[in-house]
């Protein structure tokens, strides 16, 4: 089981970086992180010595570019037919459906450990709480796994990337807006305050935020999770659905 | 080997597959023949495992395919429809990666993969990336795949589609080697790749078998079975016809040119053509008739192809 799982994650972290998915995707974070913490929200001139202006802008980066990444994910393998290939291997589906995330997951990941310079300049600059700095971190990598198992849904869903793109932006930018704060404002002006929490606390927002400051709470935590879970289990009903005819 | 009882399959309203039963041992290559949709690659999806069938069951080695699956899986080798493979691996890195989902690690992977480049003849792309490759050399990667744990049971759907003739001479060889210790299905348009290699045919058509036999079986259902065609060097056409027509088991004879002489005669039974062309020698020998050619018509695969798959293709239309 994990043995396969390894051996499909392998292959596809390979297929990343032997096209230039991964390359873009990592400088486009890289860069749009870094205009957005130093241009925008003007990390020198605010003199804290905190990462927040660099999180903050997290949920709205992986948007656009964890769709990006994961758009492919199943979508490629029906449009080449290597999904009957795969799916006639001795193997279970999920092994595939695990193993494929955990890559695209990984991607991610490189993309997020490259930020390091950002966390060396607070330190060189300031007395910054890296505790908060990790948790955050902790945090921005399991909300980029929640939007990514979205994808990973969404590209089970057709064979055109684009279609799997539109539908999973679509998907993630509810899951922000649920808890964004103009949203949540503007809703508390007509709907009960808890139907208010009880949306907002469906939202990628509320939990990231929580998370920012700097506490590892595990009600968070499962949150992401089980969205993973929840999409990725959905992912293989699709997969077997499709199969059926 | 493969047990098949009373397979279906739906796609909505349509009914691609209609109650398909057959088994395969070890040592027969069995041939599927059809027309286009008639139901040959849903058959051998559902067998590989890819799609659940609607109705029916599929055991590969005693394994049930719907129930336990992943040994099941295990025995089968497969090359689907198109040859698929990923462009953006080599060729090495992809058998490699097929072998390690087939549970061959190290130096057994090293082995299998080394194997399968020198049966396939892959040697000189090697290191190249699929998505580089010609048509045939791909299509022969997925073809290496399907062997690369040599496999109790081979499934291939249409693995001569595409190829040039001596590449479709190399992969029918292949074939015809591997089943001798393997039990191998495979699918084809070309009725004289059935001949070539296949142990017994099955001819499907609109989701039914129409036909299950050896291809010499098969042959005897075609109209020119049996028939004996006479060349001779010298003589009369019609008074060598009217002997022959008078011979036993003889139902008509027939010219058919005056110049050079040959004649043809249908027997009355197709099973006993044999008896008629020992008499139409031994005629030939007591006339003193110069025989140039004597040769008893063994039937043609596309005959039979075209008698049961096209009266049935009226029908449809008649229905639609």
């Amino acid at each position: 089981m994990t043995g396969n799982v390894l051996t499909i994650a392998k292959r596809e972290l390979k297929g990343y970086f032997s096209s230039p998915v991964a390359f873009v995707f990592i400088v486009i974070f890289l860069l749009l992180s870094g205009f957005f913490t130093f241009m925008v929200a003007d990390f020198f001139g605010r003199g804290q010595a905190n990462l927040q202006p660099f999180f903050a802008w997290h949920p709205w980066l992986y948007l656009f570019l964890v769709p990006a990444v994961g758009m492919r994910m199943w979508s490629e393998e029906r449009r080449l037919g290597t999904i009957e290939l795969l799916l006639t291997m001795p193997i279970s589906p999920w092994d595939a459906i695990i193993g494929k995330f955990l890559a695209s997951w990984a991607v991610i990941a490189i993309a997020l450990v490259l930020t390091f310079p950002v966390v060396v300049t607070v330190n060189y600059l300031g007395s910054p709480d890296n505790g908060v700095i990790f948790a955050s971190y902790v945090g921005s990598l399991l909300m980029a796994g929640a939007y990514l198992a979205i994808t990973a849904m969404t590209s089970a869903i057709t064979r055109n990337q684009v279609v799997s793109f539109i539908v999973s932006v679509v998907l993630s930018l509810f899951l922000i807006l649920a808890g964004f704060t103009p949203v949540t404002d503007l809703l508390v002006s007509w709907a009960s305050p808890w139907l208010v929490d009880g949306i907002a606390s469906f939202s990628v927002m509320t939990h990231f935020e929580s998370i920012q400051k700097g506490v590892l709470d595990s009600r968070d935590i499962v949150y992401f999770l089980s969205v993973m879970v929840f999409t990725l289990f959905t992912t293989g009903v699709i997969i077997r659905a499709h199969r059926a005819g | 080997m493969i047990k098949v009882r009373n397979l279906k399959k739906n796609f909505g309203p349509k009914v691609a597959v209609n109650g398909i039963s057959f088994t395969i041992e070890r040592g027969e290559v069995l041939g599927f023949l059809g027309p286009n949709g008639a139901g040959k690659s849903t058959t051998m999806r559902m067998i590989t495992g890819f799609i659940p069938p609607s109705e029916g069951e599929i055991t590969v080695g005693g394994f049930n395919m719907v129930d336990n699956p992943i040994p099941a899986k295990r025995l089968i080798g497969y090359l689907p429809e198109n040859a698929p493979s990923y462009a953006d691996m080599t060729v090495q890195g992809f058998l490699g990666f097929t072998a390690e989902l087939r549970g061959l690690r190290g130096d057994a992977k090293k082995k299998a993969v080394n194997r399968v480049v020198e049966m396939c003849f892959l040697e000189p792309v090697r290191h190249q990336s699929v998505e580089t490759l010609s048509k045939g050399y791909r299509h022969r990667t997925c073809f290496a795949q399907s062997i690369i744990h040599d496999p109790e049971v081979l499934i291939l759907d249409e693995p001569t589609d595409g190829l040039d003739p001596n590449q479709k001479h190399e992969v029918r060889s292949l074939i015809r080697k591997m089943g001798e210790k393997k039990a191998i299905i495979f699918s084809t348009h070309i009725l004289e790749e059935v001949e070539a290699v296949c142990s017994r045919a099955i001819i499907i058509d609109r989701g039914r078998i129409v036909a299950n036999g050896t291809p010499a079986e098969l042959k005897q259902r075609s109209d020119s079975a049996g028939v004996i065609t006479l060349r001779l060097g010298s003589g009369n056409a019609s008074a060598v016809a009217a002997k022959i027509k008078n011979l036993s088991g003889v139902e008509k004879s027939l010219v058919v040119s005056e110049s050079p002489i040959t004649v043809r005669a249908f027997p009355k039974r197709k099973d006993r053509s044999d008896e008629v062309a020992q008499a139409v020698s031994d005629l030939a020998r007591k006339e003193h008739w110069v025989i140039q050619e004597l040769h008893t018509e063994e039937g043609r695969l596309d005959d039979v192809f075209r008698n049961i798959t096209l009266p049935d293709t009226t029908t449809t239309k008649e229905n639609a």
